[in-house]
């Protein structure tokens, strides 16, 4: 069923943000995966280990993988929320900025954390 | 010509009483899903951020970063997000199973949103146990 709108609609995003969605949960999910099967190896969770893990250049990519995937994913997300809930224009368009800064914020923390010596 | 005069368009009955409205349970399993991501984004993240920044730290800097999942409070926070984020993964499953076509119709989607909402629930207490 088809129905006209008063606004233009279809940006085309659609699917490229549902397929996107997925692929970066199941990133995602194996990442989780990998770093429980870590830490029941390591039988816990101590400075060492942790600092040990983290000293792993082959790691720190691996999370950086992790945390790219976690916020494209949190943007979509989000997104859809605003969609619905947001309905505004004004509301939506403000809170979506807020939404992006934040996560930007998070990735530059992230890189901080990652390479920002220590 | 009586049926002329009627108005074309005729108002829509909305009843949205949130609380009197009753949820079928694969809406209640989607809504939890906005609900544990919306709180992942706001509140998991910066934590998650925080715990591994300090935690790598030093030695010392390690310890203060696990002393507050001593406290109740603590405790509490990061039971909601271990359940929150081990509730987002296990309904995006049932998600990526409902992608595949495996149990779109209503009796197997209802089943499974049931099933996620019990394991979930002993998940909870399972979780809740090993914190205290």
């Amino acid at each position: 069923m088809t129905r006209a709108s008063p606004f233009p609609v279809g940006a085309h995003y659609g699917l490229r943000d549902w397929l996107s969605q997925r692929i970066t949960a199941i990133v995602m999910l194996v990442y989780t995966a990998l770093l429980l099967g870590i830490l029941l190896w390591h039988g816990g969770l101590d400075h060492a280990t942790w600092k040990g893990l983290f000293a792993s250049n082959a790691f720190r990519i691996a999370t950086f993988v992790f945390m790219v995937a976690l916020l494209w994913h949190a943007w979509v997300g989000m997104r859809n929320i605003l969609m619905d809930y947001a309905k505004p224009m004004s509301v939506r368009l403000t809170l979506q900025v807020v939404v992006i800064c934040v996560l930007v914020a998070y990735g530059g923390w992230t890189v901080q954390v990652l390479w920002g010596g220590p | 010509m009586a049926a002329a005069e009627r108005p074309v368009v005729r108002p829509r009955p909305v009843y949205l009483n949130l609380i009197a409205i009753r949820q079928p349970l694969p809406a209640i399993v989607s809504i939890l899903h906005r609900i544990t991501g919306a709180l992942l984004f706001a509140v998991g993240i910066p934590l998650l951020l925080w715990f591994v920044q300090r935690s790598l730290a030093s030695p010392d800097a390690f310890d203060a970063a696990m002393r507050p999942l001593t406290s109740p409070f603590g405790k509490l926070v990061l039971l909601g997000l271990v359940w929150g984020y081990v509730y987002h993964l296990l309904a995006g499953l049932r998600h990526l199973a409902l992608d595949l076509h495996a149990g779109i119709q209503l009796a197997p989607a209802r089943s499974s949103a049931a099933v996620l909402l019990v394991v979930s629930v002993l998940l909870l207490i399972v979780i809740a146990v090993r914190l205290w």
